[in-house]
Formats: C-alpha cells, structure tokens, sequence
C-alpha cells in the first residue's frame, strides 16, 4: 500500500465538490426517502460523515475500520443509524447511505490517480465503505432490539401496577397468566415501591391470576423473603381453591407467609398492623 | 470469543474487596441491570474469597464475551490449593452446614447462568461463571 | 486500621455502614459493638446498610452473629434499609439471616426498638401512698 494513498489526497483537496456529487447522487437515486427526512437534513448527514471520514483517512490504517482511529467514524455512524431506525428506515437505506459515496469517489479518484494504481486504489476505497456499510446494519439491529426490550419492559410494568392503599401500605393486584419473567419484573417493581412508599406491609393480590406453576410460587416465597429482609412484611391474598391444591400438590411450603382469602381481609389485617382500625361512624342505611 | 481481558491477583483480603470492585465496574460498563450487577459482583465476592481463603491465593481473569449480538461477562477463579474433594458435596453445602466445606458454591451458582468447576485433591481449582447480558 | 465507627444515639447504638469492607474490617465491627454494648449498657443496636451495594455470605454471617451476641448482652439488633437488589440477591443465595430483625429505615428500626423494649419492660408497680 502506497505511503500517501489517493483516497487521502481526494478526501483532503476537495472534500466540498465531492459532497456536492455525493448529493446529487443520493438525490439521484430513485429511493431516496424524502418523506422520512429533508434534504437538508440528509445534506448535513452526508457532511458531518464525510468530515470524520477524511480526520480517519489521514491519520488511520486503511485496511481496517476497527481501530481507534476510525472510533469517531463508527460513532457517527452510530448516531446515524440510530436515528436513521427511529425514523424508519429499512437497515438497506441506511446501509445504502454509506455505499452510495462509492461512485463519486471513484469518479474522483479516476481522475487522479495513474491507471497501474488505480485498481489498488479502487479496491482499498471499496473495502472501507464496504466495512462502514456493513457496520450500520449491525447498529441498526441493536438499536432496534434495544426499543424492543425497553417496550416489552414498559409493557410489564404497565400491566402489573404497585398502588398505595394507605400510609405504610402497598398492594399490586396481579391479573391474569403469569410467567416466570413477569413474575420478576413485578417483584423488582414491588420492591422498590416499599422502598419509594416506605412501606412496612405489601399484599399480592393473585385473585386474578388463574393458574400458578412450581416457578411462580417460587418467585413469590422468594419475593415475601426479600421483602422481609428490607423491613416489610408480605400479605398473599386472594388465593383460589385450585391454586391453594396445586400449591400443595406441588409441594411449595408457604409457612413463613400471611395469606388472606380475600383482598378485603388482606387489606384490613395490613391496616391493624401499621396501627389503623376502620370503625363505622355511620349506621348503614 | 474474548474481545477484552484482564487478570487480577487474590492473593489477600484487600484484594477480594478490589475485585468486587473490578467485576462490578466491567458489569457497568457492559451495561447489565443492576440486578445483574449484584449477583454478579456477589458470586465474584464468594469465589474470591474462596480462593484466598482456602485455595491459599490465585487469580481472576475478567474477559467480555461475544457471541453474535450477545454480550457476557465471564470470570474465572484459580488457584493451586488443596482441591476439593468431593464436589457434589461442596455443591450442595448451603452456609452454615456443620460437616461441609461450607463455601457458598451451590448458592454462588444460582446467581450467574453458566457455572464450570474443575477440581480435585492436590490439583487445585478452577472455577468459571458466566452471565450473559 | 480503619474502624466502622459506632455512635451513641439516646438508649441505642448506630452503626452506619457506607464502605465496601473488607472481611477484617467487619470482624473489627463485629468486636467493637459487643465491646461497645457491654460499655454502655444498651439495649439496642441499630445497623444501617442503606449504602451497602453488596452483601456477601460473610457480611451475612457477620449480620447474623452481631445479632446473636447482642441477645446474649440482652440487646435487640435491628439491620435497617437493605437495598431491594441485594435482598433478592440474598434470598437467591439462600440466605435467610435468622435471627435478625429488619426495618426500612432508621426511624422506623428505632420504633422498633422502642417497641420491643416497652413491651419487655417490667410494668410499674403502683404504690399508693396515704
């Protein structure tokens, strides 16, 4: 590879005409997303990538984008994928991104250098904005798993809310089928409203929950016990006869755990604990 | 595949304190949930003390996994003590069981996702955990 | 070496610990508050571990005998303001730490206290005077 490669001297000499046949190549091409993005704003991406890409060139290897020269590359790059996926784009149109600087480039290159380089040169072009196209794919994919999970996640949470019934006092009323993994997320959740609450009892209403398996029951003991060892106390409610025959069935030992037969009993047995009695002031009508 | 690694003594309780210190730092960085970094940093806290204690000192070697899109953190604790005897036994030992070894192993394990002991008497031990993120 | 230190608050004693310790460090504690309970005649111990992002077999174990030898110097250890993530990861260790009393938080930890002493307290006898 020659000391000072073409690509260098391009990249330096005459980065604001290249951009400008970048643009109207990109404009050019038939799929360019004008509904996703302004064209200025498309303008200041080719830029801002352009930029980076000439500090990489002077001063990286060129057979390689993995090094630390490349670093502000790879997170340009990044920025752009990220938002590129949150806007919409398929992983191929921001990949196309990168791959469409090929042809003014080599238009450029073509020009300079003399023909027995210039397979060289074309080549080793190629392999960079090959390796950055490829790498926009592989952001684009994290970020979308990275979006998946944190709606799953929102999901979760929103299904299963912690509510304060008074002072001291917290209960989440579990609704419907619950999996291993719900069952964690709500536990984590629970715990850390008795920490926001400062709440001494907590009751696990499962009045809506149809089914329990060995797993489940053992995220809950597992729950009951963490929460004791913070300093609150746990109240099982709501417990459906043909929970409480799988539960032993199953061989799940509850002793350690209050359960209440209703969400009623449970809520007033919480109350007598944190010092609170209801008393009727009214005589029902 | 390690794409990153390190290897730290344990040779004294200050270090047991350093590699907690290390493993949780490596788990920020990775970005594992706190929940994560917990059990992580507390199954390094038993190993390594473990191998300070009885295994009379060795090493951890932190390295970061990659498998595709997944990301791990894998640590590994040897040293060339005495062996365990009888591993099952030392698996299932909980804490403050009278005739066991008493060192955690069983509980250690449920705390990361992979779990790998090599050990016998006189040949030293050598225990690998991972937990993918 | 450093000492965790223990500071007197009213009838109770406080330890609040916010450094990862080592395992000297704790065993210091361990023998510094028996000392301390014995000197001052308390009758209950506050630990706060609010800051304590871990906590391993051995600070447990080390939780568990603090509260053991205090009930033997007749004082109440009450460990207050354990993280949620470290209590699940307790729970999944398998340690249960029997024998120990806990609390959300410092206040509350005293009620308990309070609590517990009141009730164990012998009733005032009343003596009527002529």
């Amino acid at each position: 590879m020659p000391e000072v490669s073409a690509i260098q001297a391009v990249l330096a000499e005459d980065e604001a005409r290249l951009l400008d046949d970048w643009m109207r190549e990109q404009f050019a091409a038939s799929n360019v997303r004008r509904d996703l993005m302004s064209d200025a704003e498309l303008r200041q991406q080719s830029a801002e990538f352009l930029a980076v890409l000439r500090t990489a060139v002077q001063t990286g290897r060129l057979d390689s984008v993995a090094g630390p020269e490349w670093a502000p590359v790879r997170d340009v790059l990044s920025s752009i994928s990220r938002s590129r996926a949150l806007q919409g784009f398929s992983p191929s149109e921001t990949a196309r991104f990168v791959f469409s600087l090929k042809q003014p480039l080599f238009t450029r290159l073509r020009e300079q250098v003399p023909p027995e380089r210039l397979a060289d040169e074309i080549w080793g072009a190629s392999s960079i904005l090959d390796a950055l196209g490829l790498h926009t794919t592989e952001f684009y994919q994290k970020s979308r798993e990275e979006v998946i999970a944190r709606q799953q996640q929102e999901l979760l949470e929103l299904s299963t809310p912690v509510v304060k019934v008074w002072d001291g006092v917290v209960a989440v009323p579990l609704i419907g089928t619950l999996d291993s993994a719900r069952t964690q997320v709500v536990m984590e959740n629970l715990l850390g409203r008795i920490v926001e609450n400062e709440a001494s009892v907590a009751i696990i209403d499962i009045t809506g929950v149809p089914t329990v398996d060995t797993l489940v029951a053992q995220h809950l003991i597992k729950t009951v016990a963490a929460a004791r060892l913070m300093g609150a106390e746990c109240i099982i409610s709501g417990i459906r006869p043909q929970i409480a025959q799988t539960i032993v069935h199953l061989g799940v030992v509850l002793e350690d755990v209050t359960t209440k037969a209703s969400l009623a009993d449970a809520i007033l047995l919480a109350l007598r604990k944190t010092g609170f009695t209801v008393t009727r002031i009214q005589p029902r009508a | 595949m390690a794409t990153r690694s390190e290897t730290r003594p344990l040779r004294s309780e200050e270090d047991v304190v350093y590699s907690r210190q290390a493993v949780r730092s490596w788990a920020v960085e990775m970005g594992f949930s706190l929940i994560d970094q917990t059990k992580l940093v507390t199954a390094a806290s038993e190993l390594a003390r473990n191998t300070v204690v009885y295994g009379g000192g060795g090493t951890l070697r932190l390295e970061q996994l990659e498998e595709g899109i997944r990301r791990g953190l894998r640590l590994v604790f040897d040293d060339q003590g005495p062996g365990i005897p009888d591993i099952e036994r030392a698996l299932q030992d909980g804490f403050t069981s009278g005739g066991g070894l008493g060192l955690g192993l069983g509980g250690a394990r449920r705390l990361v996702n992979e779990f790998h002991i090599r050990s016998a008497p006189g040949e030293g031990t050598s225990i690998t955990v991972v937990k993918w993120k | 070496m450093d000492r965790i230190p223990i500071l007197k608050m009213g009838r109770f004693l406080l330890v609040t610990i916010q450094v990862d310790m080592h395992d000297r460090l704790a065993l210091a504690l361990q023998d510094d508050l028996t000392q301390r309970i014995v000197k001052e005649g308390t009758r209950g111990v506050l630990i706060d571990i609010s800051s304590l992002e871990i906590v391993d077999s051995f600070i447990g174990r080390v939780l568990g005998n603090i509260a053991a030898m205090s009930r033997v110097l007749d004082a109440e250890t009450v460990v207050v303001g354990m993280q949620p993530a470290v209590a699940i990861t307790l729970v999944e260790l398998g340690l249960s730490l029997p024998g120990v009393r806990t609390a959300l938080n410092v206040e509350r930890g005293m009620e308990l206290l309070r609590a517990s002493l009141d009730e164990l307290s012998y009733p005032e006898v009343d003596g009527y005077a002529e």
